[in-house]
């Protein structure tokens, strides 16, 4: 196992050469100055960018639900809805950019509770560093995936035929705030991964919760048509200002309003949920 | 191992942790060496784990204290953390990274620049034999691979002090003598080590001291020798090559020898025995008769039926388990 099978030494050579090798590893070492709080989260960051590379599918899994919508609802129901499909996929795409880069945020409690079960969050927490950095980065290094799940979205739109009002920089203002909405999201599931005993559980939990949120918002239908309770909390919903808000930095329309109630949610969300999740981690 | 260190590495007294109803860790006295393995031994649910994450600064005591290197768990843990590290039961690495990955990211997290763990991380794979499986996701390792990295991930950064969860649990037998060696090696360079165990051969393997756990109380202590002497005398255990030559075994050194003790092994069997040239006399004995031999040897007890005089009950629930069925047998 240890040694290439074509240049064999003698087992005893091998065994002499493994154990200087060791001795030798084991005594070069001095202890390093500690990280730095930053230097821990990048790392963690670093990690995560790691895994969209070795596990790809993770990213895919929850981009084909949307991308399945894209091309469902459009051609589907965008004709019965917005009178042609082509007026409806420029109602629809935004939301749907929203809804994909949402559903990305449940990955962060799985990705938080997979580390538990397995152990590696023992070796973090027994590790002189801040304790934090392991959350912050891998909330960070998650939000490289928020911006490619948008992009798949944004680019299957533009070969369907989208053409954003506002070009490229209405687009990219766009994912930006949606980003900064999921990078406040994903401290929910990050609780809910701690609390859940497998990463099965975090999923069926977070899907329950994100998939209604999104539906019961404006994500693909115009609440005007809704019965007065339910349109009360689809307007409500911070889900619905954000795909206004979206939609509206897309085609160079926006509403101050709606962004300043999604930058107020997401300052909510965080402010809660970030701290009871690093309590939570902290208590092991 | 600098002068600066204390003598004893972990001066635990009176710990104790419960989780719910259930009192996992109950009152744990440790006083561990530095420089030295100790052992912690007792079957599963012994509260070893419980007592390792207390030291490690994972989980808080309810009750009791403990100094880990002279820095106390609760209130100092950070400068714990920075001289420890754990191999926790799971083998604590990543498995949707590579091997090779895995060490750089903790040499980082440790404080190595860019450069430096990267050259820690190639050093360590040569050094226990993963070089070649170094690019490859660690889910694909087996065993006893994912073993050595989780242990060199330990050991990115030498610690003064290791925690060793049960390191060889579920590992071949092959794959487990690599760990101990790893282990030795670790000692020779002045690292103190808490071994955990359900592995009774482990420990008499490994450590200097031991502690016998059960039922999160320490019912034991002492060197392998000491435990072993407080039981009575060694004893000569054989194996045959043919379990239906037991019974004439049986009878034939039940007239000369005190007991006869039928092992689980349907193979083997042991009596009390002290003496080299009577064992000798025994064995030859047998083999005169026409009993083939597998191979025999005179030992002190067993830390098996050390734990069995002190506890009442068996190491293992489970007799068949490997480790428990003939922990004193060498190879031929």
């Amino acid at each position: 196992m240890s040694i290439n099978p074509t240049t064999r030494p003698s087992p005893a050579a091998e065994a002499a050469a493994q154990a200087e090798a060791l001795r030798k590893a084991l005594s070069s070492t001095t202890r390093p100055p500690r990280a730095s709080a930053l230097s821990a989260a990048l790392t963690f960051g670093w990690r995560g960018m790691l895994k969209v590379k070795h596990v790809p599918e993770q990213l895919l899994d929850v981009t084909i639900t949307p991308v399945m919508f894209v091309l469902m609802f459009t051609y589907l129901f965008g004709g019965a809805i917005a009178g042609s499909t082509g007026e409806y996929l420029d109602y629809i795409l935004p939301g749907i950019l929203v809804m994909s880069v949402l559903f990305t945020t449940v990955y962060s409690g799985i990705a938080l509770n997979t580390d538990l079960t397995k152990g590696v969050v023992d070796r973090f927490r027994s590790l002189p560093i801040w304790s934090p950095a392991p959350l912050l980065g891998s909330v960070l290094g998650d939000t490289v995936r928020y911006v490619l799940a948008g992009t798949v979205i944004v680019v299957l739109g533009v070969i369907l035929g989208y053409r954003p009002g506002a070009g490229i920089g209405g687009v990219v203002a766009a994912m930006g705030l949606v980003v900064v909405f999921a990078f406040a999201l994903s401290w929910v599931f990050t609780t809910i991964g701690l609390l859940m005993r497998s990463p099965n559980a975090v999923m069926n939990a977070g899907f329950m919760g994100i998939f209604p949120l999104t539906f019961l918002s404006n994500v693909f239908v115009a609440p005007e048509t809704l019965p007065a309770g339910l349109k009360a909390f689809v307007d409500a919903n911070p889900i619905s200002h954000l795909a206004t808000a979206s939609r509206g930095l897309m085609e160079g329309t926006v509403d101050g309003g709606d962004i300043l109630v999604v930058l107020a949610t997401a300052v909510l969300l965080t402010a809660v949920f970030a701290p009871l999740t690093v309590r939570l981690y902290r208590r092991g | 191992m600098s002068p600066t260190h204390p003598p004893l590495a972990i001066e635990a007294t009176g710990l104790v942790k419960t989780f719910g109803e259930t009192t996992a860790v109950d009152g744990v006295d440790l006083a561990v060496r530095t420089g030295s393995v100790y052992g912690v031994l007792g079957p599963n649910g012994a509260g070893k784990s419980t007592t390792i994450r207390m030291l490690a600064t994972l989980i808080r005591p309810d009750a009791g204290s403990a100094r880990v290197l002279g820095h106390d768990i609760v209130t100092d843990a950070d400068a714990v953390r920075g001289l420890v590290s754990l191999t926790g039961q799971l083998a604590s690495v990543d498995e949707d990274l590579t091997g090779r990955e895995n060490l750089i990211l903790l040499g980082r997290l440790l404080g190595l620049s860019r450069a430096a763990a990267k050259a820690r991380a190639t050093e360590l794979l040569e050094a226990f034999g993963l070089a070649e499986a170094s690019g490859r996701l660690v889910k694909n390792f087996s065993g006893g691979m994912r073993r050595r990295l989780d242990i060199a991930a330990s050991i990115v950064v030498t610690p003064e002090l290791m925690f060793l969860d049960e390191p060889t649990t579920g590992l071949d037998p092959r794959s487990r003598n690599q760990v101990w060696d790893i282990i030795r090696a670790l000692v020779a360079e002045g690292t103190t080590i808490l071994l955990c165990t359900q592995y009774l051969d482990e420990a008499d393997q490994l450590a200097e001291g031991i502690a016998v756990i059960d039922h999160g109380k320490v019912i034991a202590e002492g060197t392998p020798g000491q435990l072993k002497a407080s039981v009575g005398s060694g004893a000569l255990h054989v194996r045959l090559l043919d379990p239906e030559q037991r019974p004439e075994a049986e009878r034939l050194l039940a007239s000369r020898m005190d007991a006869v003790h039928l092992e689980a092994d349907p193979a083997a069997l042991s009596t009390p025995c002290a003496d080299a040239d009577r064992a000798a006399e025994a064995v030859a004995e047998l083999a005169a008769a026409g009993v083939r031999i597998a191979n025999f040897s005179l030992g002190q007890p067993s830390l098996d039926e050390v734990f069995l005089a002190l506890t009442g009950h068996p190491a293992e629930e489970d007799p068949a388990d490997e480790a428990t069925a003939t922990p004193e047998e060498q190879p031929a």
